[in-house]
């Protein structure tokens, strides 16, 4: 299973170097890493090459709408434990990205691969993966015109068939209703506190009921399915009832949930879960999410929600008020043109902490607060919003481009 | 209006809530409230009758699959025609619009029947989806402002003779027709291809709304310093070459 036992044919080997030389220049142009393009360099040569790259691999894949960056970190992390991995751990997530890394990887044993959701049954295709990790799906960028029930059919049929483990949540319906199309299916209990995109049964259309944390269609019977693995508070219990504790530096509901799938997957690969668990708890900040920044005397905390889903989980691991509140809003091309999700978020959580607005679309954020009736002030930068709180903990929470800007100014 | 309160009916948040055009039932409350009005909010899903009673009626955009669900559970259930009768106030947005239409072209790609409160038959275009800020005059004999709103859809609808266009565009394609008209409007019903959410851009059309639940002409003042400057800068944004 492990090493490089298979050399890369020649073609490949050329695309490979092509690949890398194309990255090489594009680094030296200063346009990031040179990963995506050094991937869509070597992708064009030969178009198996993922195929190849992955060949000597054992590989999992990780899919969501939220958390599939940290998730795949803490995969990474937990099967190291076994072995050498290669992974797309700066969240390049595409087909050309993801050859790229797997590319480096050619020493590994596993590759812990984050797929974007449009792409996961082609990838999933190409790679044969040994298990994949299915967090959960959401509205996200609208102005795409993803449906997200669409997604989960897309993922539906290419599962079908698939002979990977599936690592699925049980508690999000769009999820099981893609992951029950295969006949290997580890349930996890993840939670989702987000319920607005699945009312309606993915199978039949009916009105999903959801008592409790239970979900069914009373016209087709598609219901939850039963868990063999559950987040339970600060722990995970894996399928023989046993509770292992999780100690994460990352912060939330969402990240323990995340840890318990992660959990899941590692026990698929021989790694058990107290030694998974421990491993984790290395994973601090994830290409600069949950970073705490010392700047102009206060300490930022920098937190990224992408969508409405992602603000709700985000809500819930902010310090109580009077802690500020820095949010910024872009809708640049990588953010989703559209901003009208703003009104999917419950923005009267935050009443009592300070507010600043900044970014491109405050405008639009100081309307949505106006109306959820709390207390905001506009700033034109993220500098003046710092300057206007006290020294201490400020909890900065940026769509997809306003994170990276508020990175840029805090100098992380 | 039962009791002394407003109430306002959000239409099957189950199936037609995935654009954010639950917006618009927040500004109908809100601005409501800001006058001192009582509010009723009923979030009423698809196994859920609808009330007759209600003063507003408030309908978003959603996904094909649920668009045609929704229609076919609202002309089953019937309440939304009774309330019209009544005179209730109908405000819908993208699918919410075609389905109050007299047909619309459902995901199956087969023409569907809709509620028939609008002379309006829709379909689907041939062209690329119309993604983008819009910047349009509303029909005058409605004394509003210029429209700004964001449209994302791939409909084509047709209007009627029974049916006003509710807006002519300057900017962005509203109907998709080519022929520079912007959602319809009937007497106490309104559709548009707008969200933003459309009222969070151009709250006088709540407060149309609500001066018409009220039959009243005119309502206290509020302050719109935010809602100003939002407007300016969409305005500005439709304008802009892109
Ligand atoms: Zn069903």
């Amino acid at each position: 299973m492990a090493g490089n036992t298979e050399p890369l044919s020649p073609r490949a080997r050329l695309a490979v170097t092509a690949g890398r030389a194309a990255a090489a220049v594009s680094r030296a142009a200063g346009r990031g890493s040179g990963s995506v393009i050094g991937g869509k360099v070597a992708l064009r040569l030969d178009p198996d090459l993922l195929a190849q790259v992955a060949n000597h691999l054992d590989v999992v894949l990780v899919s969501a709408t939220n958390g599939k960056t940290t998730t795949t970190r803490l995969i990474a992390e937990a099967l190291r434990a076994n072995g050498e991995v290669v992974s797309n751990a700066l969240g390049a997530n595409m087909p050309a990205g993801i050859t790229s890394a797997l590319a480096g990887g050619s020493t590994a044993r596993y590759g812990v691969i984050e797929v974007d959701e449009k792409y996961l049954a082609g990838v999933a295709k190409d790679v044969t993966p040994k298990a994949i990790a299915l967090l959960n799906l959401s509205r996200d960028q609208l102005d795409r015109a993803a449906e997200t029930r669409m997604l989960a059919e897309r993922w539906r049929e290419g599962l079908s068939g698939q002979k990977a483990v599936i690592i699925a949540n049980a508690d999000d319906p769009l999820v099981v209703w893609a992951a029950s199309s295969s006949a290997n299916v580890v349930w996890v209990a993840a939670g989702q506190e987000w319920k607005d995109d699945a009312w309606s049964c993915p199978a039949c259309g009916g009105v999903l009921q959801r008592p409790g944390d239970d979900w069914f269609c009373a016209e087709c019977g598609f219901r939850r399915p039963m868990p063999s693995w559950a987040l339970s508070g600060n722990y995970v219990l894996d399928p023989h009832g046993s509770a292992w504790p999780i100690q994460l530096q990352l912060p939330g509901r969402a990240n323990k949930a995340n840890a318990a799938t992660s959990a899941a997957v590692a026990a698929a690969f021989g790694v058990p879960p107290q030694t998974a668990l421990e491993r984790m708890y290395s994973v601090t900040a994830v290409a600069g999410r949950y970073d705490v920044v010392t700047y102009r005397e206060r300490d930022i905390r920098l937190l990224l929600a992408k969508n409405p889903a992602g603000w709700l989980e985000t809500f819930s691991l902010i310090d109580a008020p009077p802690a500020p509140v820095i949010l910024s809003v872009n809708a640049r091309g990588a953010d989703g043109t559209d901003t009208s999700w703003l009104w999917d978020v419950d923005y009267s959580r935050l009443a009592g902490h300070p507010i600043c607005v900044v970014g491109d679309r405050k405008l639009d954020l100081a309307v949505r607060l106006e109306v959820a009736g709390v207390e905001f002030e506009v700033f034109d930068s993220a500098q003046e919003a710092v300057d206007a709180c006290p020294p201490g903990r400020i909890e900065a929470i940026a769509n997809y481009t306003a994170f990276q800007d508020l990175r840029r100014v805090v100098g992380n | 209006m039962s009791d002394n309160s407003l109430r306002v009916v959000w239409v099957y948040p189950d199936l037609l809530s995935t654009y954010g055009d639950q917006g618009n039932v927040l500004l109908v409350e809100r601005r409501a409230q800001q006058r001192g009005l009582g509010v009723q909010r009923v979030d009423v899903r698809s196994d859920q009758p609808i009330p007759t009673s209600g003063d507003i009626y408030l309908i978003g955009g959603g996904e094909d699959r649920p668009q045609r669900l929704a229609a076919e559970r609202l002309i089953r259930d019937g309440g939304l025609n009774r309330a019209v009768d009544n005179g209730a106030i109908v405000f819908s947005v993208c699918a919410g619009y075609q389905i109050i239409g007299k047909e619309f072209v459902n995901d199956l790609g087969e023409r569907q029947e809709g509620l028939g409160l609008l002379d309006v038959v829709s379909t689907r275009g041939e062209a690329e989806r119309c993604v983008g800020d819009v910047l349009a005059d509303i029909d005058s004999s409605l004394g509003l402002p210029q429209l700004t709103g964001f449209e994302n859809h791939q409909g084509v609808t047709h209007l009627g003779p029974e049916a006003r266009p509710f807006a002519r565009v300057h900017f962005g394609q509203g109907n998709g027709t080519g022929d520079g008209t912007e959602g319809a409007w009937h007497d106490t019903v309104f559709g548009t291809y707008m969200h933003g959410p459309v009222l969070a851009r151009n709250p006088l059309i709540a407060d149309h709304l609500i001066k018409l639940a009220l039959d009243v002409n005119a309502l206290p003042p509020t302050n719109d310093r935010w809602y100003e400057a939002l407007r300016q800068e969409r305005i500005a944004a439709a304008t802009a070459p892109a």
